[in-house]
């Protein structure tokens, strides 16, 4: 077998380990629950027979390994449990599924993180490659001096200055992002811009600095002064011999700020209102809605791990290093 | 030399010992040598220190005395206006900075003292013990800290302790894959070898003979430590699961104000209140990520732009 087919077989199992593990993490975060939360969900009032109830819907009584694999194997075929929320202690259950609550929510976020990307990654590339050409120039300073500001500013700051400046001063965007099922494409972009104007800023940041970083760390070595040397053009040394060896290192970059971006995705939302998976997992965070907060945590641990993946098989596979054994 | 040139020598010219410079005239020396960014990074957080420390001194009113109207414009009484419960914001403001400094530094020393010694423990004896910290902590890196900072939250509830313990562990993470990188290097030199032949125990190894070699890069983590948890507190209070009400908190300032953004042509200053806590808190991480910049020159000749 051809080593790096053995060694991205080696990263996918790792992968799928992690994860295993990690919803075996979210899956036991139920049962470290105060034991009297039965009451908590239904309230004071709730009656003998609806606590018990509650606790055989929620499979109590059962050992919690056979619990485990049937939450694996539920979450598997699409069935992440029934919220806490709209449960009343008279034991009228006016609850409804997580899938109903996570699907349109889920899609909403994927969308915004979509628009994000397509703007953030051509922009940071093009300024990460830029400044590390002109490295030392007023213009890589610049850019440097805003990004490391923009990097530890929270997010939420960002947000309120784009508001103040593009909604309170001068109303041309709405700080507003609510979209409905049946917005049209057109509308949901407008209503989506400050949002992603945000996350833009603050991913761009991010990935830009880091792309500078690959492409000054490839610049140093030996290989290419040797092209120098010779007589390359600039370009041509970009081109021809940095850029093949730069895929693994931009991949990385990219993949791993568009994890980052999941994470961004929740303060953002909760700025702007704008109903997706964040704000919902936000929501049952303050409510305590486990079953929500399980599957939330669940999609973005999950989209985490998997794009780091991805970040790491790229590299394997575009490293002429590997492609080549000794 | 001069006062005794009949007993001059070279050797003693040579080997006569300089005026020894005191420790203030020496971190003069490199002050007077840093950037101007280092210089307003440590301007910034000494000033931060200082309204954290006598917070109770400085502020105007009391943290939570609510006696004046609600939603005040900004005047000479209530400078920046008041909340919209009517407590002062400049009063809010300077508490904040006690209480969201300290407990940004109580989770910060708590995920150093989890995550430097773990790893420590883990360079020095490597064993199934360190792969088996090292494996429970790739898991835990595995989630986003953000989120599993909430779900936990969401069991445990959100008060003050928690938080700090839930934060320290998540970010004692970091602490230890560095530490114990770092530490790596230095258990394998010939005086920790002579150490442990001499029969000192674990304690003292790692207090002793690891410790002051890798402090350098230990301290610049913990600029950059406290910044990220700093940032992470006030996003969780920001979204209202962090530091809970009355405490007065920055994050959970701009989420209270924040409607008074809508009214920026109105009166812009009112649109500015909400900025107020954000713009603390950007400047405090801004301030600290310059420190350390300079700190890691300074120690180690890494440069930003390799």
């Amino acid at each position: 077998m051809h080593p790096v087919f053995k060694t991205v077989l080696k990263r996918l199992g790792l992968g799928v380990a992690t994860l295993f593990v990690v919803s075996a993490i979210i899956f036991s975060s139920i049962s470290m629950l105060p034991g009297d939360f039965g009451e908590a969900v239904l309230g004071q009032a709730a009656t003998e027979e609806t606590v018990a109830a509650f606790r055989d819907e929620l499979g109590l009584d059962e050992p919690a390994v056979v619990r485990y694999f049937q939450w694996v194997g539920a979450v598997a075929t699409g069935d992440l449990g029934t919220s806490f929320s709209g449960r009343s202690s008279s034991g009228v259950d006016r609850s409804r599924p997580v899938v109903d609550l996570v699907g349109p929510r889920l899609w909403n976020t994927l969308f915004l993180a979509g628009v994000t990307a397509m703007i953030a990654v051509p922009l940071a590339l093009l300024l990460g490659l830029t400044a590390a050409l002109y490295r030392g120039s007023v213009y890589d300073r610049a850019v440097n001096v805003t990004t490391l500001t923009t990097i530890a500013t929270p997010e939420f700051f960002v947000a309120y200055i784009l508001i103040l400046v593009f909604a309170a001063i001068n109303p041309w965007f709405p700080s507003l992002a609510n979209v409905q099922a049946d917005t049209p494409l057109g509308e949901r972009l407008y209503r989506v811009a400050l949002p992603a104007m945000t996350l833009t800023l603050v991913i761009v940041a991010h990935m830009m600095r880091m792309t500078r970083a690959a492409i000054i760390n490839l610049l140093a070595s030996p290989y290419i002064e040797m092209a120098r040397l010779k007589g390359a053009t600039p370009r041509e040394i970009i081109l021809r011999h940095a850029l093949p060896n730069a895929w693994a290192p931009i991949a990385t970059v990219i993949a791993f700020n568009l994890a980052y971006l999941v994470v961004g995705v929740v303060v953002v939302e909760v700025v702007f209102v704008y109903p997706g998976i964040g704000q919902l997992m936000v929501d049952a965070v303050t409510t305590r809605d486990i079953p929500v907060v399980q599957a939330c945590a669940l999609i973005f641990a999950g989209t985490y791990i998997l794009l780091n993946l991805i970040a790491d098989i790229i590299g394997i596979i575009t490293n002429p290093r590997l492609l080549h054994p000794r | 030399m001069s006062d005794a040139p009949e007993t001059y020598t070279a050797s003693a010219e040579v080997g006569a010992v300089r005026v020894r410079r005191t420790r203030t005239q020496r971190a003069w020396i490199v002050l007077r040598k840093a950037p101007i960014s280092a210089w307003f990074g440590l301007l910034v957080v000494t000033f931060y220190l200082t309204v954290a420390v006598f917070a109770p001194l400085i502020a105007p009113y009391g943290e939570a005395d609510s006696s004046f109207a609600a939603y005040a414009p900004w005047s000479d009484e209530h400078w920046f206006g008041t909340d919209q419960i009517g407590r002062d914001i400049l009063t809010r403001l300077i508490y904040g900075a006690r209480n969201t400094i300290g407990i940004a530094l109580a989770t910060t020393f708590l995920a150093f003292a989890i995550g430097g010694s773990l790893g420590l423990i883990a360079a020095i004896n490597r064993s199934w013990l360190d792969q088996l910290i090292s494996r429970a902590v790739d898991v835990l890196m595995a989630i986003p800290s953000l989120i599993f900072a909430l779900m936990l939250l969401s069991i445990f509830g959100s008060t003050v302790w928690s938080l700090i313990v839930i934060i320290a562990v998540l970010d004692s993470t970091r602490v230890f894959r560095l530490t114990r990188a770092v530490a790596a290097n230095v258990v394998v030199m010939d005086y920790v070898e002579a150490a442990r032949l001499r029969g000192e125990g674990l304690a003292w190894v790692m207090r002793r003979e690891i410790l002051p070699n890798i402090l350098p890069p230990m301290v610049a983590e913990f600029g950059l430590r406290f910044s990220f948890v700093f940032l992470t507190i006030a996003a969780l209070s920001f979204l209202g699961v962090g530091i809970q009400p009355p405490t007065a908190d920055w994050g959970s300032m701009v989420r209270e104000n924040a409607s008074l953004i809508q009214f920026a042509q109105f009166d812009l200053r009112a649109a500015f209140t909400p900025l107020l806590p954000a713009a603390a808190i950007a400047l405090l991480t801004v301030a600290v990520n310059f420190i350390v910049d300079w700190f890691l020159q300074q120690t180690s000749g890494l440069r930003d732009d390799l």
